[in-house]
């Protein structure tokens, strides 16, 4: 499929998406993540960063997709729209990275070597802020995001309403977030 | 977290949206502009005779002048909340008002003595124009700002900045009909400056507010 082909079908899910249609957009963010996680190597890459971060920026940028996905403009090209997030994300991420210290690269080289690993096993930042969100959105982000369960399992774990456990994901997803600016 | 279950979790949060950063901006435009035109009537209101002063070209003008830049900078402030928007044209169009105050103050140049410039540009209120543009553009600036959190600015300062420049317009266009001072120097000192002011606000708020 050329890339202008493939960038049309992404931008129709997206307006169904929009529109409501949560089968499109699961299927538009899963086409989108190995583009992404390529991109967001080659950038970790460049920038000389372990790319065993990739799949924090990743993550952070399907995040972002999300939060922002209203900022789609239904007409125009997704392509233009996409790669400015993706890249505003991964110069977030290397900004707060950057005040880290860095582990020597021999630390990652077995990891690096280890080419078959699936890197959607690696814990990623996005976990480390888990804990700092208020219990009612950590337990409910924890059971749908981190465990895969569906919402009618979150709320019958949690004695919540269908209703408060949508909220609760949602004000989860959006402070989880909030925590990696 | 896995990247699947993560994005199970967004597929399942797909029903709440945030609105479009335009439809806010149209909610927000509401209280933000009866805000400023309480504070413009109950602090400075219409000038005496504007409506037979509109005949003067200096006068039109400068009103004009401020209401073409908030006209310009709308569309731009949109664009920057939208991430992959084309900016270079309507960031470009900002040109036109500045070209047309290089001209008016040209033309008033041309037309009046020199012995009189220094008072044209000093004019009869210039600290207060300085206080009121700021003052009137403080609502609508907020306004502008709650909007763009709606949206993804990817140069958060600059974003705040235009924001401060059409809240700074808006402020100026309202100031501009209570004004006594008309002469395109003092339109160019002055009016600049409280401009410039608000723009300066909205780059430092946008920075904070508007990252992401």
């Amino acid at each position: 499929m050329r890339a202008s082909d493939r960038e049309k079908e992404w931008a129709s899910l997206m307006r169904a998406s929009i529109a409501g249609d949560a089968a499109a957009y699961q299927n538009l963010l899963t086409q989108l993540t190995p583009v992404l996680r390529k991109a967001a190597r080659r950038g970790l890459a460049q920038a000389g960063m372990a790319d065993t971060d990739a799949e924090d920026v990743v993550q952070e940028t399907l995040l972002a997709i999300h939060l922002k996905r209203q900022s789609f403009e239904p007409e125009a090209p997704f392509g233009p729209w996409l790669w400015t997030i993706a890249r505003h994300k991964l110069v977030d991420a290397l900004r707060r990275r950057g005040r880290r210290i860095n582990l020597p690269i021999d630390d990652f080289v077995e990891v690096l070597a280890n080419e078959d690993f699936e890197p959607s096993m690696i814990v990623a930042d996005v976990d480390r802020h888990l804990d700092g969100l208020p219990a009612g959105q950590r337990n409910v982000v924890k059971i749908i995001a981190v465990d895969g369960g569906s919402i009618d399992e979150a709320a019958t774990k949690l004695t919540m309403t269908k209703g408060a456990v949508r909220v609760a994901l949602h004000r989860g997803l959006a402070s989880l977030a909030a925590k990696l600016r | 977290m896995k990247t699947d279950h993560l994005i199970h979790a967004l597929a399942l949060d797909s029903q709440i949206q945030s609105p479009p950063v335009k439809r806010v901006l149209a909610v927000a435009a509401v209280p933000a502009l009866a805000i400023a035109l309480g504070l413009y009537f109950s602090l400075l209101g219409l000038r005496p005779h504007l409506i037979a002063l509109l005949g003067e070209p200096r006068i039109s003008f400068k009103i004009a002048l401020c209401l073409l830049l908030a006209v310009l900078s709308g569309p731009l402030v949109l664009r920057l909340a939208r991430p992959g928007a084309e900016v270079r044209r309507p960031a470009l169009l900002l040109f036109i008002p500045v070209a047309l105050l290089a001209v008016s103050i040209m033309a008033e140049a041309a037309t009046v003595p020199e012995v009189l410039w220094g008072q044209r540009l000093i004019g009869s209120n210039a600290a207060f124009c300085l206080k009121s543009i700021p003052l009137l553009a403080l609502a609508p600036l907020a306004g502008v700002l709650i909007a763009l959190r709606h949206g993804a600015p990817t140069r958060p300062g600059l974003a705040g900045a235009v924001a401060g420049l059409l809240s700074g317009a808006i402020g100026a266009a309202l100031y501009a009909t209570h004004c006594p001072d008309d002469s395109p120097f003092f339109v160019a000192t002055w009016y600049t400056l409280g401009v410039a002011i608000v723009t300066a606000v909205g780059a430092i708020a946008g920075w904070r507010l508007l990252r992401w």
